[in-house]
């Protein structure tokens, strides 16, 4: 498994997504408000736009999702399924963080999030 | 296939009409009516002269009805089955009704030839044009049409008198003790009341101008505009003259089924008499009229539907005072209330038993009306004084045969099956099912009432981390003095929150303390639109929309925004508003594209925030020759006052510089006509999905009160709208409507105005443009890169081609899903 670093940790705000180039593809990188990571791709599947990286970040019944900014379709952050469409997916990758560093794989994974070490502070 | 010829169209013809729509008649339908225009709502006849417009007041004509407007029927012929129009055409029919309606009663004495009567557009175009000259007008009669009139011409601005032959107002609504409440409440408007007198002559000087109203007493009334309003006559000439029965003192005889004398034709509404020709009796209140229309037009559909009688019941607000009367007046007991402080008459009638309710009177507070009418006839449902005292009647239980819209005559019971058994959720639904409270709306209170009993209960919730609603959540914000999210939905939510709740929660703290929206945490409550100041496009690009206030800009900021679309390579178009729109920029050229924009004068027009858009205004009287007022100067300074103000949805606003309306004011939130004398304001329009017409809430103002009204109006709105509701929804919502709107903002009922004119100041002490202030913070500009590891990359996924020498984006159907 290949990781690419992608910004420090610090430079995530929380709630908030980013997106990054991995492999020339286009990776949505969110830090939560407990500072957990997800990373999930960046295409919006109903709109063909590559803008789930701007959505708003929230929760469903406790689980983290992002709804995509054109029609506010709503995403699990942990496992890319679609909650308000039940049979569409996005890729989840795995990320994590290395010296303060935010790292993605480019391979897709089904694993669980990771949490930032406990030498990274928590605030930005 | 017969033939169906209405004669008159009124209220009561458009009825019947539509009635016989409704249940699905195909037949061919004429309506014949004199007026040069289709039916219009006479209850709401006076607000024409406030600035309500004639399409307002018009009905719209029934799909397939063939009308002849400004036609006059002079003859029937009953063999030939024909009637025959002042123009000597003919008009064939199988079916005729009649519903000619009544005219005024004018009493024969010297001079009344030079009177007003009031019952016609026309008739109130031509008070109207003689009030122009006029100080001082004096009403005959101060019955229900009398005291509308007076107050018709009280708006005008004349001194007004009103003359009524009873010893007291309202004879037929309310007893003595009523009737003088009622003359204080309207002395104290400053209205002069002759009652217990009559009408000796009109005083005519030369060439036929009114010169005064002399009494019997030989005491004279000066004034120069003279209004009958003393009672109506059937018109029931056309039916006399065909050899119809018609009663002793008027009207066309009809059967229960509305039938005349000849079984072909039927009568309905103020020109027919119900119940026999000696006895008989002719309704002139528009809920029996309905009644009547809807009873004809079963019947010849093959129904066999019956006019029993009507609820003579009358709740009302003349000049400000709340009149009602219900069920009889008069009874064995009687329980009266009456505070002469406060101006409230209420009193009850009950039978010798003291058990059940026989009617009551009301005035200066009608809210037993509600709550009671449905009573009459029944056994008391509390005891009389508590009935009296708390009025609401909030706790009563209405059993399923009480009545509880009179206009529509629809009774509890047929609403609670509309919402148990038709699914009705809302008033709305309500209306649109049972026709209840969508006439005079008085039974609205009682319909929301029934909803609430029958369990329906619409959750107010705003989304599953929030169990409030948007007005709730935005009072918990003021009061606690809550500047965060994180603070917010730690302490009265769960979760963290989604994009409805953050987006809403994020315009509420920016309208209460208006600080940056990039700024802290409230940068990632945004929608993308806020997030990055533009308007996100189907492809992932956006769009940029420069502030041009009014709509007013000079050739050299044009060329500016020339400029930058060309280097940036942007499609260019104008906008609705007045404005220019400039798409296809990605996230990190738009920090770029605004410091040209800035260095140039320009600033956010917020076209991606529910906030102020824009106001649109014509070029008015600085250009235009019929313009009466600055309407670009204005709106420029409005749009100025109001920029940047975050509110539940977008806020639009238009200027007009006269009555012709160039700007299309009334299809904004709050729109603005220019008169002679100032400014009328007109709230709760609507284009878009569901178009609305804005009402006038004031007219007449100066510049300072405008905006003193608006500051109000906007304020209010954004304290107590849900989440995106437009104003045209929340004024539909708002209980009491526009009165209450103009309670709490011109009369300050809840005394909160200062706070709300306070909120205003603050916002525009506050103001700053967000680009400005974006492009000169490294933390904010930030965010505007494509890739986080590769700012300098553009997203290869966003392509174009050209269409009409512009760019266009290139649709992608191979990765879309729909």
């Amino acid at each position: 498994m290949s990781w690419v670093s992608v910004c420090r940790y610090q430079a995530l705000l929380p709630e908030r997504g980013v997106c990054a180039l991995v492999d020339g593809r286009q990776v949505a990188v969110f830090r939560t408000y407990d500072g957990a990571l997800h990373a999930i791709g960046n295409l919006d599947p109903f709109s063909g736009a590559h803008v789930l990286s701007r959505g708003i970040v929230g929760t469903r019944a406790g689980e983290p999702t992002v709804a995509s900014p054109l029609h506010k379709q709503v995403f699990s952050l942990v496992s890319g399924e679609c909650l308000d469409e039940p049979g569409v997916t996005v890729p989840v990758y795995s990320i994590r963080v290395e010296d303060g560093l935010v790292q993605v794989s480019s391979v897709r994974a089904g694993t669980e999030p990771v949490r930032e070490p406990a030498l990274v502070p928590m605030s930005v | 296939m017969s033939r169906i010829v209405v004669v008159g169209y009124g209220p009561t013809a458009h009825r019947f009409v539509e009635t016989l729509r409704e249940r699905g008649s195909g037949g061919r339908v004429t309506v014949i009516g004199e007026e040069p225009r289709p039916a219009y709502d006479r209850v709401a006849l006076t607000s024409y002269l406030g600035g309500t417009s004639v399409e307002d007041l018009t009905y719209p004509v029934p799909e397939g009805t063939v009308t002849r407007l400004g036609g006059r029927v002079t003859a029937i012929d009953r063999e030939a089955r024909t009637v025959t129009l002042a123009d000597g055409s003919a008009e064939p029919y199988d079916v005729l009704v009649l519903a000619t309606g009544s005219s005024p009663f004018v009493p024969p004495v010297p001079g009344a030839e030079h009177a007003h009567v009031y019952r016609t557009i026309d008739d109130l175009d031509a008070i109207r044009l003689a009030a122009k000259d006029a100080t001082e007008g004096v009403v005959v009669g101060g019955g229900l049409l009398g005291l509308e009139a007076a107050d018709a011409l009280r708006g005008l601005g004349l001194r007004t008198h009103i003359v009524e032959m009873s010893p007291w107002l309202m004879p037929r609504q309310v007893d003595e003790g009523g009737g003088a409440v009622l003359k204080g409440h309207i002395e104290a408007l400053g209205l002069s009341v002759h009652a217990g007198a009559g009408v000796q002559e009109i005083v005519v000087g030369e060439q036929g101008v009114v010169t005064g109203l002399r009494k019997p007493d030989g005491t004279l009334i000066d004034a120069q505009i003279v209004v009958f309003s003393a009672g109506i006559r059937p018109r029931d000439e056309l039916a006399r003259d065909g050899g119809l029965e018609v009663g002793r003192r008027g009207g066309i005889v009809v059967d229960a089924g509305m039938r005349t004398s000849d079984p072909s034709i039927y009568a309905i509404g103020e020109c027919a008499l119900v119940g026999g020709p000696e006895k008989g009796m002719v309704y002139g209140l528009v809920g029996p009229c309905f009644t009547m229309a809807e009873v004809a037009a079963d019947r010849i559909t093959g129904g066999g539907a019956s006019f029993e009688g009507a609820d003579m019941s009358t709740k009302l607000k003349l000049l400000g005072v709340e009149v009602a009367q219900f069920g009889a007046m008069d009874g064995a007991l009687d329980v009266t209330y009456m505070d002469p402080v406060g101006g409230v008459y209420k009193r009850l009638f009950i039978s010798d038993d003291a058990r059940t309710l026989l009617g009551g009177i009301c005035v200066g507070d009608a809210s037993p009306y509600s709550s009671l009418r449905p009573f009459v006839g029944k056994p008391l449902p509390a005891a009389p004084s508590d009935l009296l005292f708390t009025g609401s009647g909030a706790e009563l239980d209405l059993p399923d045969d009480a009545q509880v819209c009179s206009c529509n005559n629809v009774s509890a019971g047929a609403v609670r099956v509309a919402i148990v058994d038709k699914g009705c959720a809302d008033v709305p639904g309500i209306k649109a099912c049972t026709r209840a409270g969508s006439t005079c709306g008085s039974c609205v209170p009682m319909l929301k009432q029934l909803l609430e009993r029958s369990g329906v209960e619409l959750s107010k919730a705003l989304c599953e981390h929030f169990a409030y609603s948007r007005a709730e959540l935005y009072d918990i914000v003021r009061v606690r003095g809550i500047t965060t999210f994180s603070e917010l939905i730690t302490a009265h939510g769960q979760g963290r929150g989604c994009d409805i709740c953050k987006p809403a929660v994020a315009s509420i703290l920016a309208s209460l303390h208006n600080g940056h929206v990039l700024e802290g945490e409230r940068a990632a409550l945004q929608d993308t639109n806020d997030h990055f100041l533009a308007n996100i496009q189907k492809n992932g690009t956006y769009s940029v929309v420069p502030r041009i206030p009014g709509g007013e800009i000079t050739p050299d900021k044009l060329i500016v925004i020339g400029e930058v679309a060309r280097d940036f390579g942007l499609y260019t178009k104008i906008t609705g508003g007045q404005r220019i729109d400039l798409f296809g920029a990605r996230v990190e050229q738009l920090p770029q594209i605004w410091r040209r924009l800035v260095e140039a004068g320009f600033e956010s027009g917020h076209a991606y925030g529910k906030a102020l858009r824009t106001v649109k205004s014509c070029v008015g009287s600085t250009w235009c020759r019929y313009g009466v007022q600055d309407s670009v100067g204005l709106a420029i300074a409005l749009e100025l006052r109001y920029r940047g103000l975050r509110a539940p949805h977008k806020l639009k606003s238009a200027v007009s510089g006269c009555a012709r309306e160039c700007a299309e004011a009334r299809s904004k939130d709050f729109g603005i006509i220019a008169t002679e004398n100032g400014w009328n304001l007109y709230v709760g329009g609507n284009g878009g999905f569901k178009p609305r017409h804005a009402d006038l809430l004031a007219n007449d103002l100066s510049t300072d009160e405008l905006i003193r009204t608006i500051d109000r109006f906007v304020m209010f709105y954004i304290r107590t709208a849900d989440r995106l509701q437009r104003t045209a929804a929340w004024l539909e919502s708002l209980d009491g409507g526009l009165g209450y709107l103009r309670q709490v903002i011109i009369d300050d009922s809840l005394g909160i105005c200062a706070e709300l004119d306070a909120q205003m100041r603050h916002h525009v002490s506050t103001y700053e443009d967000e680009w400005r202030a974006t492009i000169s913070d490294p933390e904010k500009l930030g965010r505007f890169v494509s890739f986080v590891n590769a700012p300098g990359v553009p997203d290869p996924s966003i392509v174009f081609e050209t269409e009409r020498d512009q760019i266009k984006p290139v649709n992608r159907p191979e990765v879309a899903l729909q």
